[in-house]
Parts: C-alpha cells; sequence; structure tokens
C-alpha cells in the first residue's frame, strides 16, 4: 500500500467518510452488466439456497431452493441459472468484428498474422464480494464435468441439458477474474475499495453494507458509525438489519427464520406424498406451495438490500469517468471470452481438474504481465495514483529547465537530446536507469545522466528549489538527423517521468504441453487435444 | 569434533565426486546445494572447463546479467584461449563492456551466431527466447533456487542434461501474481527450479559443498545452526585466521564501541531505544551511516588468509543491506551527507552472489508494529548476515524479539508443499539470541 493510500486510510478514519484514492474509473464497466447475488446453505460446500440475478435493476429474478440438500432440486436451481445465464452470454456472441492475431503457421511453424474474429463486447458478471467470487469457481467447478443424458446415456443422475455448459462459463468468468486488471468478473466491494479509502482493514472491506456507509455517508456524518451499524445492528427480532452480502447467511437468520421455514417445507412435501386421494392432495399441494412461498420471501429478504448494493455501487462508480486504459483492457476481456466461445463452439472438452505445467506457467506469466500493465496503465490514467509511485521515489514530475541538443556518436550521428528537469520529487535514480515519458501516447525513453551539480547545495530543499535531473532522451524523435517537431521536451514543459516501462514485453514461448521436458514429468498423460479427460465420477458425486 | 578437519580436502573431494557425477553419472541432472562463499561459482567455472576440454560444448544458464558477465570474465581468466559465447539482449548497452576486451569472446543476440562455441552463457530469460536451435548435451543452471520453475520449463528443451547448483537458503523466487491455485503440485510455476526439478526426478544425485570460504569461523557456526540445520557446513579458515584492527582508537561512542565489538567478536548490534518508525527510520539510517563513517576514518585493517600484509578496508569493501529499496535510497542518501562515496548500498535481493570484509545490516524487523511474510522470510535474513569476511553489524531499534513473539509465523500449511525448515521466525530467534551477546545499547 502506497503512501498516499495510507495518507487517504488516515484521512478516512480521522474525518468518518471515505477518501478517494483514484480519480477516474479503472475499471470498465458494462452498459449492461448482469448483477448476481447467490445465498449458500451453511454446512454444505457449494450448496446452493437461492440467488437474485438480473440486468434489470428494478426487477431482479428470484431462484431458491426451498430444500438445498435435495440435489433434484439443486439441479432444478442450476437448470434455472442456466437459462439466464447462458443467454445473457450468448446475446454477445453473435456481434463481432474482424481483428487480427499471430498464430504459428500448421505448416511452416512461423509466426503468421490470421484474421479472426473478435467479440465487438463481452458480458460482465458483478458479484457483492470476493467470496461471491469464489463461489462462481465453486458452482463452475461442480458443474462442467456433469454429464446430460444426451452426452451419455447410461449417467445414472444426469445433468439438466444446460448445466455442463454453465459450469464451464462459470469456470471460465472465475479463472479470467484473476487476471489482475480484468473485469469479466467483478466483486463490488474490490471495486469500491480500488476506489475509496475507509478507515477499515481490507478484512472489513469485505462487508459491502459497510463499505458503502462510509462512501455514502453524506456530509456531516459519521460513516464509521453507519458502518457499524451496517455490520452489527439488529432489530427487535433478532435479525441483522442489514444481511451479510453472502454468499454465507448470518446464523440467526439459518437458525430464527430458515431452518423453520424448511422443516415446514419438508413436512408438506413428506404429506403431500403421503395424500391417499387427490382431494387431499391438493389441499396438500397448496400448504407446499405455500412453504414455498415463505422461504422464496425469506431468501428475497436477505438477498434484495444486497442487490440493491450491488447497483448503487455502480452508481458511486458511475460518478467518476472511465480511465482511457480500462477500455485497452476490456479488449483483452474481448479477446478472453471470444477464445471461450470458440473453444466451446469447437466441442473442446471442459476446462481440467489441475493446469498441466505449461498451462499453470503460461498463466503465470500472463497474470504477471498484467499486474504490471494494470501498475502502469492505473499510474498513467491518474495523477493520484501517479502520486503514490512518485512518493514511492518510482516516478517524478518536474519543469523543463534546460534542453541542450546533443547526438549520438557512430556514423550516423542520431539526436540524443540533454533535457534538464527540475523536481521536487526523490525518485531512485542510479546511474544509467532509463526513464520513461508519455508521448502522444507512446512511452518515450530516456536515460539518466545525473545530477546537475550547480543544484547539489539545495537538494534537500524540497520545498524551494528541488533538484535538476538530467536526462538523455533516446527514442521517438524520428529517423532522420534532426528530431522531429514535437518529440524533444522543451522549456517549461511540465513532465512526468516514470522509471517503470509503461508497455510489457512478451514473456518466452513455452513447449506445448505434449513436448513438457523431463525437468517438468514430460508430457502429461493424455497430452493432446483430444486426450483430456474430464473427472471419472465417484461414488462422492452421487451419495 | 572432528579435530582432523581439513577443509580444502574435504572441499575438494566434494568437487571431484560432482564433477564425477557430472561427466561420467548417469542420470540427466546433478544437484548441488552450496551455501553461502562456498566456491559456487568456481565450481561451475570449473565443471564448464572440463566438459569443454572433454569436447562437450555447453550451455550455462545464469539469472542476471552481472551474473552472466562475472561467469565470463572468469572464464576468460582461467582459460582465455576457450571460445566463449555471450548471448544477451537487443537492449541498448547490453553487457559489460570489460567483454570487449576479451579476444575470445563472441557477443550476439542471436544463439545461431554463436553456435559451436565450446561454452555460451546467457540469462535465463534471454535462452527462454531462444528457439529452433540444436538441443545442447550439457547445461550449468547458475543460481538454480533463485530461479522459477516456469523460467526452467521455457529452457529445459534446450539441454540433454544439466548440472544445477545454488544456494538453498538464499530467497525464494518470488511472483507478483496470485498462483496460489497451484500450490501442491509437482510443477507450481512459482515454485523454485529445484523444487521442480527434484519433485519430477526424486532420484537425482544431490551434492552440496562443505565450506564456505568466505564466512569467518564466527560466523559460520551460526549461519549454519540457523539456516542450514540440516546440511550443516564449516568454516574454511579457522578462529584467529582473520582478524580486523583499527589505527585510530574507539572515542567511546556507540557506533565505535560497536565497531571494536564486531572486530573482536565478528558480530556486533548496535541497539536503538524501542520505538515504531517509519520505514526509512531516520535515526537508524543515520546510525548506519556514522558505523560506515567511523569504519572509514579509523583506518580499518584486515588480516586474513588471501594475503601475509593487513589489507585496508576501504569504501569498496564495505556494504550495507537493508530490506527494502527506499530504506537503501535513505541511506545512501545519509552516506552522501557525510561524505562516504563507493560503499555499496543495496537490499538483499541484489546482495545476494556479493562480498564485503564488513557488512552494516539495517535489521529487517527494526521498528516495525508488525512482522510480515516478507520481513520473516528466512532467506532475506541468510543473505543479509552472510556477505561478510570479517564482521558484521546490525542495526536494530530494541525489541525485536517482542515483536516476534508477537507475531507466530502463520503461514498456511498446503497438501503437497514441503515445509521449509528453518522458518523465518525461528532464524531470526536464533540470528537475535546471538546478536544479544555483542550488544551495545546506543542512545544517538
Amino acid at each position: 500500500m502506497s503512501l498516499i493510500d495510507n495518507l487517504a486510510r488516515l484521512e478516512a478514519t480521522a474525518g468518518g467518510r471515505a477518501r478517494p484514492r483514484a480519480t477516474v474509473r479503472h475499471r470498465h464497466l458494462s452498459e449492461r452488466p448482469l448483477v448476481f447475488v447467490p445465498l449458500v446453505t451453511a454446512g454444505e460446500a457449494g450448496a446452493p439456497l437461492g440467488a437474485l440475478i438480473g440486468t434489470e435493476r428494478t426487477s431482479p429474478r428470484l431462484l431458491t431452493v426451498p430444500q438445498p440438500r435435495d440435489r433434484d432440486l439443486r439441479f432444478a436451481f442450476l437448470s434455472r441459472l442456466a437459462e439466464i445465464l447462458l443467454p445473457y452470454v450468448e446475446s454477445y456472441e453473435g456481434d463481432v468484428e474482424a481483428a487480427e492475431r499471430t498464430e504459428a503457421d500448421a505448416e511452416t511453424g512461423k509466426r503468421v498474422k490470421v484474421e479472426v474474429e473478435l467479440c465487438a463486447d463481452a458480458p460482465q458478471l458483478i458479484v457483492p464480494s470476493r467470496a461471491g467470487v469464489e463461489f462462481v469457481r465453486l458452482l463452475g467447478r461442480s458443474m462442467r464435468f456433469r454429464r446430460t443424458a444426451e452426452q451419455d446415456p447410461d449417467a445414472p443422475y444426469p445433468a439438466p441439458p444446460r448445466v455442463p455448459l454453465l459450469g464451464r462459463w462459470l469456470t471460465h468468468f472465475g479463472e479470467r477474474s484473476r487476471v489482475p486488471g480484468s473485469a469479466l468478473l467483478l466483486a463490488m466491494t474490490d471495486l469500491l475499495s480500488r476506489h475509496w479509502a475507509t478507515g477499515q482493514s481490507s478484512l472489513e472491506e469485505q462487508h459491502l453494507g459497510a463499505l458503502l456507509a462510509w462512501i455514502e455517508a453524506p456530509e456531516g456524518t459519521s460513516g464509521a458509525e453507519a458502518a457499524l451499524r451496517a455490520e452489527l445492528a439488529r432489530g427487535a427480532d433478532g435479525q441483522l438489519l442489514c444481511p451479510p452480502a453472502g454468499p454465507a447467511t448470518d446464523p440467526a437468520f439459518d437458525n430464527q427464520l430458515l431452518a423453520p421455514a424448511i422443516e415446514r417445507y419438508d413436512r408438506a412435501r413428506t404429506a403431500l406424498a403421503a395424500a391417499s386421494d387427490g382431494v387431499e392432495a391438493d389441499g396438500l399441494l397448496a400448504a407446499l406451495a405455500a412453504a414455498e412461498r415463505d422461504i422464496d420471501a425469506l431468501v428475497e429478504s436477505r438477498t434484495r438490500p444486497t442487490w440493491d448494493a450491488v447497483w448503487r455501487g455502480l452508481d458511486a462508480l458511475c460518478t467518476l469517468p472511465e480511465a482511457p486504459h480500462a477500455v485497452d483492457r476490456w479488449r483483452g476481456d474481448r479477446w478472453s471470452f471470444t477464445g471461450h466461445r470458440d473453444r466451446v463452439a469447437a466441442g473442446e472438452p471442459p476446462q481440467p481438474r489441475v493446469d498441466d505445467a505449461v498451462t499453470a506457467a503460461n498463466k503465470l506469466g500472463t497474470r504477471e504481465r498484467e499486474q504490471a500493465r494494470l501498475d502502469a496503465q492505473e499510474a498513467l490514467d491518474d495523477p493520484l495514483v501517479m502520486a503514490g509511485r512518485r512518493l514511492a521515489g518510482e516516478a517524478f514530475a518536474g519543469v523543463v529547465t534546460d534542453v541542450v541538443m546533443a547526438y549520438s556518436e557512430g556514423r550516423s550521428p542520431r539526436p540524443r537530446p540533454l533535457v534538464t528537469v527540475r523536481t521536487g520529487d526523490r525518485p531512485h535514480l542510479d546511474a544509467g536507469v532509463k526513464v520513461y515519458r508519455s508521448l502522444e501516447g507512446k512511452p518515450q525513453a530516456a536515460q539518466f545522466v545525473a545530477y546537475d551539480a550547480d543544484a547539489d547545495a539545495d537538494s534537500d530543499d524540497v520545498g524551494g528549489g528541488g533538484r535538476l535531473v538530467v536526462l538523455r532522451v533516446l527514442d521517438k524523435m524520428g529517423r532522420g538527423k534532426e528530431a522531429e517537431p514535437g518529440s524533444v521536451p522543451e522549456v517549461g514543459d511540465r513532465l512526468c517521468w516514470t522509471l517503470f516501462e509503461h508497455e510489457q514485453r512478451g514473456g518466452p514461448r513455452l513447449p506445448e504441453p505434449e513436448d513438457t521436458p523431463w525437468t517438468h514429468g514430460g508430457p502429461p498423460e493424455g497430452a493432446g487435444p483430444l486426450g483430456e479427460r474430464s473427472d471419472a465420477v465417484t461414488s462422492e458425486d452421487i451419495l | 569434533m572432528t579435530v582432523s578437519f581439513d577443509p580444502a580436502a574435504e572441499a575438494s573431494r566434494a568437487t571431484d565426486a560432482i564433477l564425477r557425477d557430472t561427466l561420467h553419472g548417469a542420470h540427466r541432472g546433478v544437484v548441488v546445494d552450496s551455501p553461502p562463499g562456498a566456491g559456487k561459482s568456481t565450481l561451475v567455472v570449473r565443471a564448464a572447463l572440463e566438459l569443454a576440454a572433454a569436447g562437450r560444448p555447453l550451455m550455462v544458464v545464469a539469472q542476471t546479467n552481472a551474473q552472466v558477465d562475472d561467469l565470463v570474465l572468469r572464464l576468460a581468466e582461467k582459460n582465455p584461449e576457450l571460445p566463449v559465447g555471450r548471448l544477451h539482449s537487443s537492449d541498448s548497452d547490453p553487457y559489460d563492456k570489460a567483454l570487449d576486451e576479451l579476444p575470445h569472446v563472441r557477443k550476439s543476440a542471436k544463439a545461431g551466431d554463436l553456435a559451436g562455441l565450446d561454452v555460451v552463457v546467457s540469462t535465463a530469460a534471454k535462452w527462454g527466447h531462444v528457439k529452433g536451435v540444436e538441443p545442447w548435451r550439457h547445461a550449468i543452471v547458475d543460481e538454480a533456487y533463485q530461479m522459477r520453475s516456469d523460467a526452467l520449463l521455457a529452457v529445459a528443451g534446450l539441454f540433454e542434461r544439466a548440472l544445477f547448483v545454488g544456494d538453498p537458503g538464499q530467497l525464494d523466487p518470488f511472483a507478483i501474481a496470485e498462483a496460489e491455485q497451484w500450490a501442491g503440485l509437482a510443477y507450481d510455476p512459482s515454485a523454485s527450479a529445484v523444487t521442480t526439478l527434484l519433485a519430477h526426478n526424486p532420484g537425482l544425485p544431490q551434492h552440496r559443498l562443505p565450506v564456505s570460504w568466505r564466512l569467518p569461523a564466527s560466523a559460520a557456526p551460526l549461519v549454519s545452526d540457523a539456516f542450514y540445520p540440516y546440511t550443516p557446513f564449516r568454516s574454511g579458515t579457522g578462529h584467529g585466521d582473520r582478524m580486523l584492527n583499527f589505527g585510530v582508537p574507539s572515542d567511546g561512542s556507540g557506533p565505535d564501541r560497536v565497531i571494536d565489538e564486531a572486530a573482536a567478536s565478528g558480530w556486533g548490534l548496535l541497539e536503538l531505544p524501542a520505538r515504531h518508525t517509519p520505514r526509512t527510520d531516520p535515526e537508524a539510517v543515520r546510525a548506519v551511516a556514522l558505523v560506515v563513517r567511523r569504519l572509514l576514518d579509523r583506518g580499518g585493517v584486515a588480516t586474513s588468509e588471501r594475503s601475509p600484509e593487513p589489507v585496508p578496508v576501504t569504501a569498496d569493501r564495505i556494504a550495507v543491506g537493508t530490506a527494502h529499496r527506499d530504506q537503501a535510497a535513505a541511506v545512501r542518501g545519509a552516506l552522501a551527507s557525510l561524505g562516504v562515496v563507493d560503499v555499496t548500498v543495496d537490499t538483499a535481493n541484489r546482495l545476494q552472489g556479493r562480498e564485503f570484509d564488513v557488512t552494516v545490516v539495517l535489521h529487517p524487523l527494526s521498528g516495525r508494529p508488525d512482522a510480515t511474510a516478507f520481513h520473516l522470510e528466512t532467506g532475506r535474513l541468510c543473505v543479509l548476515a552472510s556477505r561478510h569476511r570479517h564482521a558484521c553489524i546490525v542495526v536494530c531499534r530494541a525489541g525485536v524479539s517482542t515483536l516476534l513473539d508477537d507475531h507466530p509465523s502463520t503461514d498456511p500449511v498446503r497438501l503437497g508443499v514441503t515445509v521449509k525448515f528453518p522458518d523465518g521466525w525461528e532464524a531470526n530467534h536464533a540470528i537475535l539470541a546471538r546478536l544479544a551477546e555483542h550488544r551495545v545499547s546506543w542512545r544517538p
């Protein structure tokens, strides 16, 4: 956490209201995000209790599982979830634009440009908190290896038709969300705490209600008190006034309201099953429906406040203009979405249970490059983030005080002007360090030459003169002997130089999985596009 | 105790066994664990020369450009006639200009240009981009414990068999992105190259170098016990073989007293009053700078097995080690204001593999209110406590042992992950206990 973030936190603590950590919105938000507020049952991993889901703020769809331990009912829930989620995802599959991608040519092995489709937009799933992201992963994991009756006629408990596909998509969303700066699946608490600092710890910030209380506190009121109320206040019935954002529910709710309602439902179901004639059954069916409605009402009462909170969070985020580079990163999300669309269409098997060595290394490499890219882009987009980097000695801003034209040695001298910048910042400049500035969106590199001796005397005087940093500009000055106009800084220009690179280089090209070397255990069993096996069904799958 | 311990004989026995396995062994890989200053670089150079002499061209993988340049210089020093290739990046200024002086060292950014040379040396990052060349029969991977598993994956296709050399006690490689989902997998890309290699090839011969030539007799047992409890090593020199003397007597100040303590015992702890401070604690930084200033002013001379005459301890023989870059920058600033130049000041990561006569360390936990995994990392402390030939002076706020007790290590234990011993918590306590015997309390 940077010094500037610590300052924002201290100010928030002192003032009782959230303080901005950003001046722009660093994540792309879809015009039509799908908000998903799931709840789970206590005591059984991955047993959904219900969810609110939808793209319309005023009319979410409510899904419930009246008896969460009943696997038929769970499948019915997942099936209805697929009916909502998959059409939303598929609505983005058709609208494509032409794009280019470099691929290894099948015959020559050379890297060639290929024309491919890129989806013009992509779906975006928003859950209340990080635990919701985990739950999306868990749901994906629990569904993608299922077999429908069509895929496997002998399956003893076939999954409803679209459920395995839903599992593959949720797995893709969950995996993509591990890439820094990605926006296919977002947790509202992460989004808000990226843009605002509160006086809470990062663990406390996982409570959406409390976090929003800090951010929404009107002037003159204490967000800290509102947050405490959101976390702890209970009504006369002993229930939390602001239910947790889930997926876990409050134990008091489980014990006092949910458990009796589920018991009533179970009794009504047992009674109906034992009904001896039609007239009696009609009455019992009505009782069962009433019990179901009770559970629906309970689930809705606990998800609706969170649902509204997510949308209020979106409101807050939309008060910030979108950062220029967020669109670039969203393009990466669109590629990711398009890629998975194509894999599904090509009939490829579901994502394997664990990555092979090559896939894992590729994923880690990508994530590290994206992290570095995100850090650089957020700083370039946002002076408040850049201020943090400047305080950390990783960037400096200042006014150009002198420009001396100089040239490189060699047969055809190139312009290598010396630029002197006066800065009050204290960058960690070692001899020969490269620094970069943004010139019309492209990074221009320069090399640190020396601190100007004239300024050494007052080098500690940050407020007054600051230091004079002498840089040698290295590139982006055209191909000619003389620098192109506008490409060399001029006296009086206010510039910000960074010690970090603005763009990331590609990593090494790893071998194909079937060429995994001996150091990493050799090729995985059944490697190759067709050999991947899904999990075998074990007795535990059909308890 | 083995009275008859002959360090030179022990070391050469170990080296012979390593070379035998490398040149004539049946296994595809050989792993060598080397404690600090045990002659790892010497071993790498010797193995490379012997392989080349046996008519078996090889590639050498190091982790940083500085290490690569250093290796090339050492190879040329030992055998100026040997055709060596330095594969480098296409950046400006990609290698040490000193290589231009060497007639038999060819430099290129393309692996194809260097084909056929006896030894080709480059960084793991550069090797990772080399494609479409005939694989080498042999490779030497230097600093293999600091190399990540995914980096090895990128280069392992380039060689048939390899000698992996490294120091298991130094800093583990790290990832700046989420990698927990692969924890416990044999090929976890964020693990070290050796971890992955041994997980998949448990039968590979593993050797270790038994003697540290760098660490003095006062330091080797402590560093061995604290950081290498199951693979102990000895110092190559005995008590009394090395001495540190000063021409100017102590003025009685804290820095002077701690210098004398360290000169006499090899260790010194300059303890400042307990206080929670920012990372760049101005008092501690100033104290570090003062100690360095006094070390130079008092005209230190070092006596060692290297030369019969005492050698002056000049600025280039002194280093300051810190945990964070901003601390290093603050120390550099404080040194400059005291007129000290040419003293190396850097973080533990960048001091890895370096050697000095005297080191001054700003303790990673000094003045902190908490002890995070970063600050507790065993390797960080090990690097800082094992760079010196004569003495190590630690500057620290009081209260670190209480801080440690308040923050027992809480790393999650993951299935399939070998728990590392010792953990940083325990190693920190071991070092602190020893330093406490050489404490000089000082209120600046």
